[in-house]
């Protein structure tokens, strides 16, 4: 596993292990002796930053940023100083960060500095799938593009030599599959180079037009340059398959796309790029040239193939693989059969379908979000949403959410609908805590100054929960568990100039519809402050069960209206409805569904008659 | 570059049973006997109470860390509906293994029509175990339920894994009993047995956990449409009517007197006639010629 002369030669000390693509990710960076690691979490990037914090403190410096260009501008910052530093984020978490990329491509990098940003492809958990690497082609940063847990750990410690060698951010760019898939692979150890001294060169770290445009050139000029020491690196090869073997078509692929190709065509030519930007164009010219037809095969854009044809190359992919959605081995199978290379399937016998159940994911039983969403759907509001969980209360029964378009939209969103003077419903915005960190706390400011007429609802559960539970700056705990300060965030929306602002706890059902309704009728911005923790992280709540007294459910439906988990219809019926049921495995004990059940016909289990519990 | 086929394992079940733990004590102990192995799975959205899968390959080489489709030698289904959701992605001959316990969502629970039933899957284990070529389906809960720890289900489901595959059943265990919490070490050793026991014994102590075929049926109900009376003058705007209807049709109109706002949605629950406390509303329920729901 040598890549030649470089210093990522691991092949000594070497121990087998297995590792999702985050732990190797993480497992590079402190390899490749990092001292400065900063992150926002997003799935599916999350655990890099996990996974570096069970690495000592005195190695690395790992933590939470309040949001992606935090993380970004703090790792720029240690890079300053003459340490490798890294920052991790989902794909989206770059647009967040963009600024500070845009022009550091032009500022370089003194201490290595690499971004791992992890694509969403099939969007499992985002808002969108844009493909980071339209992102690096802009940004003129290399992109390095692992095809597995190996390559995730050997590509992280090469994107540091890159880095430096080019002087340049370098961006790894993993995917949902590769982060959260295990597989067995080889590890090394830490080299302790010693820093660099800081790089006193304000033509070079000082971004005002004369200096920048000076850089800009030199950035163009690293791209020639880099595609070719990538192929030396061994990280861009040639694999022409067995000799005489050849049937004349050839394949370019990068990325976890290699896998699936090599799945259907174990041994057919391939030419697998370490990096979709920038290109080795002699070497392509010359695989090109080597076979009649070449065929590239890359998940989502068609970013190789695009830069390929530009350069006057023909080559074919998109016309036959989809650009949405996550590659897999039957999809590249159907993009060959397509394209002519591979023979439709044989008819074999129609495999055993049954149309699927519909079991979107949900919020928990006992989510303190679900109050919340029950009152504002009572209330009739228009709801501006946010990301988190809490955008699961978009389906049905909670159905209360009209929109959700980026981190930290909401606020802004609700005070634009507001100005517009065309919504006649009471406009409320509801935002998580970590999201209100990550970037509502500017629009808000904005909401207070322009006077707009809206209600927001901070829903703070003490933890960014929708991404596994990581601390933030509003739970006082850091990323290693030390406590720090923790932001009062009464006080800091006082600050802002709110003087409406109420705290409750959204445990209390009547309480939540009574404050909603003051807050709604007050002019101006008001802010509510529900107050309860996710009963998930950092600890699992679980409290004595409830159950239902059959002979006193009236089958009203009113509790499964707050589209608990754990209740769900029983084999009874009453009056020709379901009666209803509670899950004891599941059920928390939060009692809403009790507060909500007219009749008194949810009771604590223990409570229950002996044949009931 | 091809060495010989890897085995395929699809693992399936609902988020928060513990798909993730059976597909991780696999892959670890197919690294602890010297295989190579790729393990992939999903996280964030999935993980609330959706339809959670992991897939497992193991051999000499592996390039696809996901199976492809009608290439599963086994399916391990841990809830009945997901079992059913996968089934297509099982090779011709391939072996299926599932808990029969079903979970329903809410989401299969939201038709308000009188008479109206869940949406669950219709199909029962025995007609399913007639497509497959090996099958095994039982209540791995009930048994976990037996043996005194509900959770103790997913290592039931291990047992039973463990009588398809080439592994000793000592290395399974070492891997089990690292990867449940210490005190649970002796249930979960138990029900890894009772799991085996249960695919390799025909005696009828299994009896009780073969399932049973009906799935009970909704009852006939003639279709009656809910008239709502609303006296106005006895109306004094309290709102708990408007706050309380299960079916959110109720609202206080400009003169905060309460009117039916969505009178398709209102069911007749009569929850609002029982509430207001000056007998404001009363429902009557009228036979419309309409047949019930399905
Ligand atoms: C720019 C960006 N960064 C990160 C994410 C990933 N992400 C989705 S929701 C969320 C935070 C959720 O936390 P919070 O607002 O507290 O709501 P909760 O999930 O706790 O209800 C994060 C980090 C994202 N979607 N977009
Ligand atoms: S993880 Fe926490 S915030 Fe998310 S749905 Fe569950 S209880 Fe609610
Ligand atoms: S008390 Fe009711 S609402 Fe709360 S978790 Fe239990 S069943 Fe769900």
């Amino acid at each position: 596993m040598a890549f030649g002369a470089t210093d990522t030669d691991i092949a000594t000390e070497s121990e087998a292990r297995a590792m999702t693509g985050n732990e190797a990710i993480a497992r590079g960076v402190w390899e490749a002796g990092a001292k400065v690691a900063a992150a926002y979490p997003g799935t599916p990037s999350t655990e890099i930053l996990e996974a570096l914090a069970l690495y000592p403190e005195d190695d690395i410096a790992a933590q939470w940023s309040i949001n992606e260009k935090v993380a970004l501008d703090t790792a720029i910052g240690a890079s300053f100083g003459g340490v490798r530093a890294f920052a991790a984020m989902k794909h989206v978490g770059l647009n967040v960060a963009a600024d500070a990329l845009m022009s550091q491509s032009y500022i370089g990098a003194n201490g290595g500095l690499v971004i791992a940003v992890c694509d969403d492809p099939g969007i499992h958990s985002s808002q969108n799938e844009q493909d980071t690497r339209l992102f690096a082609r802009m940004a003129l940063v290399p992109v390095l593009e692992p095809s597995d847990q190996q390559e995730a750990l050997d590509y992280t410690r090469l994107a540091f030599e890159v880095s430096e060698r080019f002087d340049t951010p370098v961006i790894l760019r993993g995917s949902t599959r590769l982060s959260h898939s295990r597989g067995k692979i080889w590890t090394g150890s830490r080299s302790t180079d010693e820093p660099k001294p800081f790089l006193e060169r304000p033509d070079k770290n000082v971004m005002i037009p004369a200096h920048a445009r000076a850089r800009h050139p030199v950035a163009l000029e690293r791209e020639r340059l880099i595609g070719d020491w990538l192929v030396e690196a061994g990280l861009t090869r040639r694999e022409d398959g067995p000799d005489g073997a050849t049937d004349r078509v050839g394949y370019i692929t990068a990325g976890p796309a290699y896998t699936y190709l090599r799945e259907i065509l174990p041994d057919a030519p391939v030419l697998k790029l370490g990096a979709s930007y920038p290109l080795p164009t002699g070497l392509i010219e010359e695989f090109v040239a080597s076979y009649d037809r070449v065929l590239v095969v890359e998940e989502l854009e068609g970013v190789i193939e695009e830069s390929v044809r530009v350069r006057g190359i023909a080559v074919e992919g998109k016309a036959y693989f989809p650009r949405t959605g996550e590659l897999s081995p039957e999809m590249v199978r159907a993009g060959l059969v397509a394209a002519g290379v591979l023979a439709p399937p044989e008819k074999t016998e129609a495999p055993i379908e049954f149309e699927p159940l519909i079991r979107p994911p949900l919020l928990c039983a006992g989510c303190p979000h679900s109050t919340c969403y029950l009152a504002l759907r009572s209330a009739n509001a228009r709801v501006m949403g946010d990301i988190g969980c809490y955008t699961l209360a978009v389906v049905e029964p909670l159905s209360a959410i009209d929109t959700c378009v980026a981190m930290g939209s909401g606020i802004a969103n609700a005070a634009g609908l507001a100005k517009a003077g065309t919504e006649s419903k009471p406009i409320v915005a509801t935002i998580g805590d970590s999201t209100f960190m990550h970037s509502g706390i500017t629009p808000l400011i904005d909401a207070v100054y322009n006077n707009a007429n809206i209600t927001v609802f901070i829903l703070d559960n003490h933890i960014t929960a929708m991404t596994g539970g990581q601390d933030h700056p509003g739970t006082g705990k850091t990323l290693r568990g030390k406590e720090t300060h923790k932001v009062d965030y009464e006080a800091l929306v006082r600050a802002i100039g709110v003087t409406w602002v109420q705290q409750i706890d959204s445990y209390d059902v009547a309480n939540v519809q009574r404050v909603l309704g003051d807050a709604i009728d007050h002019r101006g911005v008001s802010v509510i402050i529900s107050d309860r923790p996710c009963v998930l992280d950092p600890v699992r709540i679980k409290g004595p069960a409830m159950t239902v007294v059959p002979d006193d459910c009236t089958a009203c439906q009113a509790c499964m209206n707050l589209g608990c988990p754990a209740i769900t219809w029983s084999d009874e019926w009453h009056d020709g409805r379901h009666r209803v049921e509670i899950d004891q495995t599941l059920c928390i004990g939060c009692s809403l569904c009790a507060q909500l059940c007219a009749p008194g016909g949810i009771i604590p289990a223990a409570d229950a008659p002996v044949a009931l519990s | 570059m091809s060495g010989t086929a890897p085995t395929n394992v699809l693992i399936v079940g609902v988020g928060g049973q513990g798909v993730i733990m059976v597909s991780k004590v696999l892959a670890e102990l197919c690294i602890s006997q010297g295989l190579n192995v790729k393990q992939s799975e999903v996280h964030g959205m999935a993980k609330r109470g959706g339809a959670v899968f992991s897939h497992v390959r193991y051999g000499d080489t592996i390039h696809s860390p996901t199976i492809p489709k009608g290439e599963v030698d086994i399916l391990v289904a841990m809830e009945w509906a997901e079992a059913l959701r996968w089934l297509g992605h099982l090779r011709p001959g391939g072996i299926l293994i599932a808990d029969t316990q079903r979970i329903v969502p809410p989401f299969a629970c939201l038709n308000r029509e009188r008479g109206a039933d869940r949406r669950y899957t219709l199909e029962t284990p025995p007609e399913i175990l007639e497509l497959v070529a090996t099958g095994h389906a039982f209540d791995a809960g009930g048994m976990a339920r037996d043996l005194g720890n509900e959770r103790a289900s997913n290592t039931i489901i291990l047992g039973a894994l463990s009588t398809t595959l080439d592994f000793p059943a000592d290395a399974w265990l070492e891997i089990i009993r690292k990867a449940v919490p210490p005190k649970t070490v002796e249930v979960n050793e138990r029900a890894f047995a009772a799991g085996r026991a249960w695919v390799e014994t025909t005696d009828t102590e299994v009896e009780p956990y073969s399932v049973k075929a009906e799935i009970p049926a909704a009852p006939k109900v003639a279709r009656l449409h809910p008239d709502l009376i609303i006296r106005d003058a006895w109306c004094k705007s309290c709102d708990i009517c408007v706050k309380m209807c299960p079916e959110r049709c109720l609202a206080l109109d400009e003169r905060e007197i309460v009117v039916l706002t969505n009178p398709d949605a209102c069911t007749g629950c009569r929850l609002c006639e029982w509430l207001c406390p000056d007998f404001a509303i009363s429902v009557a329920l009228r036979e419309t010629e309409r047949v019930a729901a399905e």
